[in-house]
């Protein structure tokens, strides 16, 4: 049994205009489907990353599984106790007014994980696990580096002792050699403790060096969901080919790219058939009028019908 | 050389002393060169672009060095003077296209305006202008786009109307600071290609900054590389990229996370770069360095060269020194 399971979930938002700018200008009401019919598993112990670009919908599944957003339709199950988020900005998500160790020590309290006496040590154990020294806890989050503060972040996600950890973009705030001891600290917590990550971003280089599996998300829906190593090596849906294709070369080997084209659709007015069709240079008549299924992990019938 | 900035130092008064920004800070670009600025947050690069066009926020100032442009010197005009420089010959492009443009204008408006203020034409001859410079930075139906307000761009589109105005005024000199960060990876790629054409094709020198260095491997030809308010390594990118010589260099570049089928532990430098009212004496770069000796703690390297590149680093310092 999958620690965690959605089905066909999706999400919609009521972005209409005022009732009485409605009726004047007679506008129907506007519903923005953020998500649409996502299906995905999460293990105990694997690392799942959801990539994709801005507005595709990967922060709002990270919402819908930790409970802050309800599903408009679909099913969720999680099989664990508990689940615990770390956010973007470790400027905003840490209370300024508040130590460090009462930070980190929210979460035994709220939960009662341990005897008032013990809370203090078991502070330090996790302010030590994560690379800060057991003395950091009697300061304040600015005193802090952008890293320390995302160490703190943590440190508190710890803390709560959760079966399944929700990353949404934990390093994107964070300068390059930070985020290297960012992504080095989850890699070695999760095999130290057997951490059960689900992973966002937008950046795919960081995405491969983390998961075990991905899915690729294109307005609001999984487009192809996969082995890290099978998708990274052979991308099978268009989408994820132009993805990989703008990633900037590194190595400067001067390889061929195709050249990207186009910009995400507006979501309010998602194209019919497949969402990706106007980018696609695969498209035909068939992905214009109807909608891919997802068939083998990936949703495309150019895919399926063998065409690439 | 169309830009030269020799031994740039910026200084911050504060109560408790004086910060130095930038210090001993020297480069150059060549006509239709794009030269890479890259660095972590606070290394120093910003500053360098806002001090060669300028506009150093207070108490912030040039405490010693110079800035040329084709040949002139800029760093030492008057206020209004160097304000006709700016919008003449230097276009700048920022992370922020909405605040390089005004929301309450078309950028018809504000396209024609840039044009006719720099160069001697009419308004018609300006709209014409700006017409073939929306074609020329990729915006598809540039006669009907001339009508909109900046807030009917997407963010790509905005970046594009950026950098068609930054270009309006034919400038010399094209200074772009993190001109992709805001952008999705498919825009960014856009983005690159649209900044390298035009080097290539008007012959602009590019001062391309950013933290990003996948998108100075894409578009730059020489790199310089910022830590503390110094410049640590420069040289043509491939050899930076690919043999790089300043241990710093030697950690950002395994640091960067790259496109692998399989899960690796990253290259880790330890700890963050130093404050700028805790520079540590000798090299900056110190108490982070794996390789560091005896000299590192005493002195301060000056760019050294170093196979085709210079670093600023004790190890390349000849034998007998």
């Amino acid at each position: 049994m999958p620690l965690l399971r959605l089905e066909a979930v999706s999400r919609d938002f009521d972005v209409s205009r005022p009732w009485l700018n409605r009726v004047i200008e007679r506008e129907p009401r506007r519903i923005l489907r953020a998500v649409d019919r996502v299906d995905l598993e999460v293990e105990k112990g694997e690392t799942l990353a959801l990539v994709g670009e801005s507005g595709c919908g990967k922060s709002t599944v990270a919402r819908l599984i930790v409970g802050l957003y309800a599903p408009s339709e679909g099913r969720i199950a999680f099989h664990g106790r508990r689940m615990q988020m770390i956010f973007q900005d470790p400027y905003a998500s840490l209370n300024p007014r508040w130590r460090v160790r009462d930070i980190v020590a929210e979460p035994i309290v709220i939960l009662g994980l341990q005897e008032k006496p013990s809370i203090r040590r078991r502070v330090s154990d996790l302010l030590v696990q994560v690379g800060l020294s057991a003395d950091d806890g009697e300061k304040y989050p600015h005193e802090f580096s952008g890293g320390q503060r995302q160490r703190i972040s943590i440190a508190r996600a710890l803390a709560g002792e959760p079966d399944l950890l929700l990353c949404d973009e934990p390093t994107s705030a964070l300068d390059v050699s930070v985020q290297a001891q960012i992504l080095n600290l989850m890699t070695d917590l999760q095999r130290r403790l057997s951490l059960t990550y689900v992973f966002i971003s937008h950046n795919l280089a960081v995405v491969s060096q983390v998961a075990d599996r991905v899915g690729v998300m294109y307005l609001g829906r999984v487009v192809e969901l996969g082995n890290a190593s099978s998708l990274f090596a052979h991308p099978r849906h268009p989408y994820t080919r132009m993805l990989l294709d703008a990633v900037p070369d590194l190595q400067m080997s001067g390889k061929p790219r195709t050249p990207v084209a186009g910009e995400v659709p507006n979501p309010l007015e998602p194209p019919p058939g497949c969402v990706f069709h106007p980018r696609c240079p695969h498209a035909n008549e068939r992905c214009r009028v109807e909608r891919p299924a997802v068939i083998d992990s990936v949703a495309c019938h150019a895919v399926e019908e063998g065409r690439i | 050389m169309i830009l030269e900035v020799q031994d740039l130092r910026v200084e911050f008064p504060s109560r408790r002393g004086t910060l130095v920004a930038l210090d001993a800070v020297s480069f150059g670009i060549k006509p239709g060169e794009v030269l890479g600025v890259v660095g972590e947050s606070g290394a120093g690069k910003s500053m360098t672009g806002l001090a060669v066009i300028g506009l150093l926020e207070r108490p912030g100032r040039i405490a010693g060095g110079e800035v040329r442009l084709e040949g002139r010197r800029i760093d030492n005009l008057p206020h209004e003077e160097m304000r006709k420089v700016r919008g003449r010959k230097i276009g700048v492009v920022f992370q922020d296209p909405l605040t390089s443009l005004n929301p309450l204008y078309t950028i018809g408006q504000q396209l024609v305006e840039t044009i006719t203020t720099h160069l001697p034409l009419t308004r018609n001859q300006g709209r014409e202008r700006a017409i073939s410079l929306l074609k020329e930075v990729g915006i598809p139906g540039a006669e009907a786009r001339l009508h909109h307000y900046p807030h009917q761009f997407s963010g790509g589109m905005r970046q594009r109307v950026v950098i068609a105005l930054a270009i309006a005024a034919e400038p010399a000199l094209i200074i772009a600071d993190e001109p992709t960060t805001a952008l999705d990876v498919s825009i960014q790629a856009q983005i690159i290609a649209l900044l390298k054409r035009l080097a290539q094709t008007r012959g602009t020198a590019v001062m391309l900054i950013t933290h990003d260095m996948g998108v100075i491997a894409e578009t730059s030809h020489r790199v310089a590389v910022m830590y503390a308010g110094r410049i640590v390594e420069v040289g043509p990118v491939r050899d930076v990229i690919h043999a790089p010589r300043h241990p710093y260099t030697v950690g950002l570049m395994g640091s960067i996370p790259r496109i692998a089928s399989r899960k690796t532990r990253l290259v880790q430098i330890d700890g963050a770069m130093p404050r700028l009212n805790a520079i540590p004496r000798g090299c900056a770069f110190n108490p982070r360095c794996p390789k560091r000796f005896e000299r590192c703690f005493a002195d301060r390297p000056d760019l050294l060269p170093a196979g085709t590149s210079e670093a600023a680093c004790w190890l390349h310092a000849p034998a007998a020194a």
